[in-house]
């Protein structure tokens, strides 16, 4: 059965919010890169080589502040760290063509991540194509609101303050639909308290890799005497 | 300085690559393990409700508007959501809100 529209639109549909959002978060990233100092194609190389926003905002900081290549490199380490999490879940689910499959793997960023665990493939489609469109469309967002950043410099023509709410709205909706397919509280609340506890503990700089390590240790702890069921 | 940055450019994109690409590379073959397949169910509300809290981390509670703005524009992300189940009207509606309650200083 063919799906009643090409899969680049429903992927479009599905990820909209997060190419809403990458574009202007891209262009905010090359605007603060070309305040380096650096012709506007590094950014671009950064962000088509990299692909990885926290860590590209965090080493716009670093060079900033003449940090040494070890340093940048161990900050990306540790902030990426939280993407081997996602793939543990994917393991099963893309066992595809080793070209596609090296392509989704390089394209996982959190948002595609949410989106294709959160959203499920137009009936009759293969799910690691509509995942390929989805992931290839945020790529393609982000580089094109760091090339459009990087070139434009300064001169913003419209005020996008707020506009990163969109990612906050479209990781609620996807809890939401998230809690209606689980329908267990205990996953949720296990992520909330280590969020919670980890955030005034050690703050908001450092609380996204501690608490999903928290929490990661905790469901293996509760798994296990529950023998994985 | 070109070169230097080619440099930091280079072990970035290793360091991000081999942190997406660990799993599958020492995992492949657990694919099948209870654990990997518990994990598998478990990891996604996690780190779902992990990254709306991250999202939420700088809000500032004890100070004016006391995150009025977020609680209101995640109010009617979910209500809407909840109400019409289609995600980008709940997601524009509450970021169109937001992004007026920000630029519009009604709150400052």
């Amino acid at each position: 059965m063919r799906p009643s529209r090409p899969l680049f639109f429903h992927a479009l549909k599905a990820t909209l919010p997060v190419i809403v959002g990458y574009v202007p978060l891209g262009f905010a990233f090359g605007l603060l890169f070309a305040e380096l100092g650096h012709h506007w194609a590094w950014a671009m190389a950064m962000s088509l080589a990299v692909y990885a926003g926290a860590a590209q905002f965090l080493a716009v900081g670093l060079l900033a502040a003449g940090a040494g290549l070890v340093d940048i490199g161990i900050a990306t380490l540790i902030l990426n760290a939280r993407h081997a999490f996602f793939g543990v879940s994917l393991l099963e689910r893309w066992r595809t063509h080793p070209i596609k499959k090296a392509f989704l793997i390089f394209w996982l960023t959190d948002e595609t991540y949410a989106v294709i665990t959160s959203l499920k493939a137009p009936e009759g489609t293969r799910e690691t194509d509509f995942h390929l469109w989805v992931a290839g469309l945020n790529y393609a967002a982000w580089n094109t609101g760091t090339v459009a950043g990087a070139i434009t410099g300064q001169a913003l023509a419209f005020d996008t303050t707020g506009m990163d709410f969109a990612l906050t709205a479209l990781f609620a909706v996807l809890l939401v639909e998230q809690i209606r397919e689980v329908r267990q509280p205990f996953p949720f609340l296990l992520a909330l308290a280590a969020g919670l506890a980890t955030l005034a503990l050690f703050g908001a700089e450092h609380m996204l890799l501690i608490s999903i390590g928290l929490s990661l240790y905790l469901l293996m702890l509760t798994g296990r005497r529950r023998a994985w069921r | 300085m070109s070169g230097s940055l080619t440099a930091v450019i280079l072990v970035m994109a290793a360091a991000t690559v081999l942190s997406r690409v660990a799993p599958f590379l020492f995992l492949g073959r657990h694919a099948e393990r209870p654990w990997v397949r518990y994990l598998g169910r478990g990891v996604p509300p996690v780190i779902v409700t992990l990254l709306v809290i991250y999202c939420l981390r700088g809000v500032r509670i004890d100070a004016w508007p006391y995150g009025l703005p977020e609680l209101g524009a995640l109010v009617v992300t979910v209500g809407l959501h909840l109400a019409w189940g289609n995600a980008l009207i709940s997601i524009a509606a509450g970021t169109g809100l937001y992004m007026f309650l920000q630029q519009s200083g009604v709150l400052s």
